[in-house]
């Protein structure tokens, strides 16, 4: 479709990919500035992923109607004021009272410009929807506030709870004295990302223990509530060579410190991924060993006990409602 | 005035009582429109101080004045006070004043009922700023009232609900007044379709009260018994729904929206054609849209919920529905230009306001469209983006507009004009302000802020700076509307019964004299047929 390629001319400068971890931690400096995302400061993010690239063209495109439209009407609207002005003697058409005509176009119009606007909304829809064929599970609890990624699949049995990086939490409390700017990713950092491989498709299953929450990541276009009693669904798939760190945050009010639960997601490859998981589980079994050696299996329970009837509650899926 | 003299034999109520009784026991629709307005422009005030807080504590990052669950509560009662205490007042307000005046009527259909629907609000509000004061602070889990957050509420949970079962009796009564008044109290002769337009709107206005305050009382009683009563509606431990309550709640949520924003389509269809010197435009037009936008908005609830999870089909269904409302929308911006193109414009207070309306309430329609489109809500839903654009709506929006209808129907009220200077300072240093304030929250939620957050990330600091200043700037701005209005009421270059004689505005309201007396239309003025100006 032309019109693809138009919207990709008329794409406001967007920086290159997010920086790599290491780079931001490298030098303040560039800890300072460095964004939380592809965005460049007043713009949705390009993103990393097909899904957030197709939404962020779809944004585009709508915002270009828009200001197609605003052209027009804000054109005739000072057109008016400045041509018909009583102060310099001009004499109302009063006459001027309605035609059907005119007010039918003014009608159809719309509704054609809005069927361009719907159709590829829906495609994108029906993309965001389609959860077959996932490659690696990871069921996302939302608490009060913190994250807990529990893997399925290939990973199963790797947990762990991703709470605000010490550094954030100290210089964030009322009257700290620290400078938020001196904190790298300031809120943004957290203990233990969520890793996730990349080219592959994660499917996320959201659900709180709580309160509702929300888990965001701006760059994979990915927004999604986790709320008591029902499971979400939500996939991403971070195309291969952006590699990186990405962040975002909780995105519906959930007590006191829901601005301090920050989302964050290291993407590796397929085979930095397969070590990460790896490691992980030898470590988990080590930690398991000095209490009960004849018990390994418990690492993978380690997840606090949950009340049977979430877990019953839970298993509706909100698409169910 | 002959009028007025006429019935001053035989009415011993003719004029008002002394001192406070006057305001306790009122009955006339004057000096409860008028209660309704000034107490409109207090919470206005309370509201904006909450604001003031936010703005402060986001003008930089990291937390400097006050603690995030004290941030949360200014977060929450600034809508609620917003919402039920300054906005939906002052078109109750305005309806008071303006409804019996414009249909020909003597009083509203319902004097005492009148009189309870207001005396109510204070003793709600006293209640719902009292939760300030209560152990564990105000409620603090937004104005939507989520389960379960809004259930860790302490002290102030039940005095919130009792509040917002107080404000929803007062709108509902409010409601039935002004049905029953527009229904049964018509000058002979003004049949529906002639009736003004502010009229029409507010009718479909209190229709759509009607239909969904009982909606909210029913959805904040649920939560009540979940509280206190250990019923599970919301709480999925004991098998209930929390999503339930979402979708109870958008459903009063969403045409409460348009109850904010229907009566302001009314003021700006009144304002533009006086200034214009013109017919409105496609009148007839115009009650079919609002009629329209009124009935859609019972079925677009879904679009606050796309994040939440949903079928695929209900995903579609409620954005194309939420995109159809563009439509009638799109006529009523429409109507308002061609009423303007080819007129005689000046440009008077509220006029200016009503020109700012018209500009600004578009932009925030760009974005509702923008938010309507399911896949780039994923990445708007309770950002930056979703606060630019309500407030776009909603104070360019509704705000201006009654503003823009107080500086319309003041002289009428008090007899006196106002400074036109200081009033048009008043509209160039908000219409400035109030684009420095919001239009960076734009890029603040594309860029990736969340809503209701008392810190963030450093890389939102210098559009959270722009947007307090701009915030500020906007509040000290209102303290010349104070002073503007309380001027016209004490006195003034004394206003004609046209009042806009250049103008020449056209209504039943306009044929009596300055001050309106205090009982007008007593006997009923007859309308003929092409004396109105949408014959």
């Amino acid at each position: 479709m032309n019109s693809i390629r138009f919207q990709k001319m008329l794409r406001l400068g967007r920086p290159m990919a997010a920086l790599p971890a290491t780079a931001a931690l490298a030098s303040l400096s560039v800890a300072e500035r460095a964004a939380a995302n592809t965005s460049n400061g007043y713009n949705l993010p390009y993103g990393v992923t097909d899904l957030a690239h197709e939404i962020y063209d779809l944004h585009m495109l709508v915002f270009w109607i828009c200001v197609g439209i605003a052209i027009v009407v804000f054109g005739a609207m000072i057109y008016s004021l400045l041509k018909f002005r009583h102060s310099q003697g001009a004499v109302p058409d009063t006459s001027m009272v309605h035609s059907t005509k005119v007010e039918i176009v003014w009608t159809v119009i719309p509704v054609l410009i809005l069927v361009v606007m719907a159709v590829p909304a829906a495609e994108t829809i029906l993309k965001i929807e389609d959860m077959r064929d996932s490659g690696l599970t990871i069921r996302v609890t939302g608490y009060q506030w913190k994250w807990q990624y529990q893997y399925m699949d290939a990973a199963e049995g790797v947990n762990f709870f991703s709470t605000l990086a010490q550094d954030s939490n100290f210089a964030r409390e009322l009257h700290s004295g620290i400078d938020p700017r001196s904190v790298p990713n300031y809120l943004l950092a957290v203990d233990k990302p969520l890793v996730v491989p990349s080219g592959t498709k994660v499917r996320l299953l959201l659900t709180s223990q709580d309160v509702i929450h929300a888990w965001w990541i701006p760059d994979f276009g990915a927004k999604r509530d986790a709320i008591p009693g029902f499971i979400n669904e939500l996939w991403f798939n971070v195309t291969p060579g952006k590699e990186g760190t990405y962040r975002g945050q909780c995105a519906a009010l959930c007590g006191r410190d829901h601005g301090f639960m920050p989302v964050v997601v290291e993407v590796k490859t397929p085979d930095d991924f397969k070590k990460w998981v790896d490691a992980q589980k030898a470590e988990m079994k080590q930690a398991a060993a000095p209490a009960d050696a004849a018990a390994p299996a418990a690492a993978a329970n380690a997840a606090p006990a949950e009340s049977a009837p979430l877990q019953a509650a839970a298993l509706r899926t909100a698409s169910q409602f | 005035m002959a009028q007025s003299h006429d019935i001053a034999h035989d009415d011993h109520h003719d004029q008002p009582d002394a001192g406070i009784k006057r305001w306790l026991f009122a009955t006339n629709h004057k000096d409860i429109g008028t209660m309704y307005l000034v107490f409109s422009l207090i919470m206005f005030f309370v509201g904006g101080a909450m604001a003031m807080i936010i703005r402060a504590e986001l003008f930089q990052p990291g937390l400097q004045l006050v603690d995030p669950a004290f941030f949360n509560q200014m977060t929450t009662n600034h809508a609620l006070v917003m919402i039920f205490g300054a906005v939906m007042p002052a078109f109750v307000g305005l309806a008071n004043w303006m409804v019996p005046l414009q249909v020909g009527a003597p009083d509203m259909a319902l004097p005492r009922m009148n009189n309870f629907s207001f005396w109510l609000l204070p003793f709600a509000f006293t209640i719902l700023l009292g939760t300030l004061f209560v152990p564990g602070g105000a409620a603090a889990g937004g104005w939507t009232m989520y389960p379960p957050l809004a259930l860790q509420g302490g002290n102030s949970f039940p005095m919130l609900i009792f509040a917002i079962h107080l404000m929803g009796i007062s709108s509902i009564m409010g409601a039935i007044n002004v049905i029953v008044t527009i229904m049964n109290m018509r000058a002979p002769g003004m049949t529906l379709l002639q009736m003004p337009i502010f009229c029409w709107t507010w009718l479909i206005t209190a229709y759509l009260l009607i239909a969904v305050m009982p909606v909210l009382a029913g959805a904040v009683t649920m939560l009540l018994m979940d509280h206190f009563f250990k019923t599970s509606f919301f709480n999925a431990a004991g098998g209930g729904d929390p999503l339930m309550f979402e979708h109870i709640f958008w459903f009063f949520g969403h045409p409460e929206v348009y109850i904010m924003i229907l009566p302001a389509f009314g003021i700006v269809s009144e304002i533009l054609p006086t200034f214009s010197r013109k017919p409105l435009f496609g009148a007839t037009s115009m009650i079919y849209a609002t009629a329209s936008i009124g009935f859609l908005s019972f079925i677009v609830w879904g679009h606050h919920m796309f994040a939440d999870g949903m079928p695929m089909a209900a995903q579609m269904f409620f954005m194309m529905s939420t995109m159809l409302i563009a439509v009638p929308t799109g006529v009523k911006v429409f109507n308002w230009t061609a009423t303007m193109w080819r007129g005689s414009l000046s440009f008077e207070p509220p006029m200016l306001f009503a020109i700012g309306f018209l500009f600004m309430f578009t932009i925030g329609g760009f974005s509702g469209v923008m938010l309507a489109l399911v896949p780039a809500d994923f990445q708007y839903q309770n950002s930056y983006f979703v606060v630019a654009h309500f407030h776009y709506v909603l104070v360019p929006g509704a705000v201006f507009a009654i503003m823009g209808a107080v500086y319309y129907w003041m002289p009428k009220w008090t007899g006196n004009m106002y400074s036109m200077g200081l009033a048009k300072t008043h509209f160039w240093l908000s219409t400035i302000f109030v684009n420095v304030l919001f239009f960076p929250q734009h890029f603040l939620g594309l860029a990736g802020m969340p809503r209701r957050i008392p810190d963030y990330a450093v890389q939102f600091s210098d559009w959270n700076m722009v947007s307090s200043i701009g915030g500020f700037g906007f509040g000290l701005s209102q303290i010349l509307f104070a002073i503007v209005v309380i001027q016209c009421a004490r006195g003034g270059k004394k206003a004609t019964a046209a009042v806009w004689d250049g103008a020449r505005p056209v209504g039943l309201e306009w044929t009596i004299p300055s001050p309106a007396p205090y009982h007008s239309f007593t006997t009923p003025p007859t309308v003929l047929a092409g004396e109105l100006h949408r014959a």
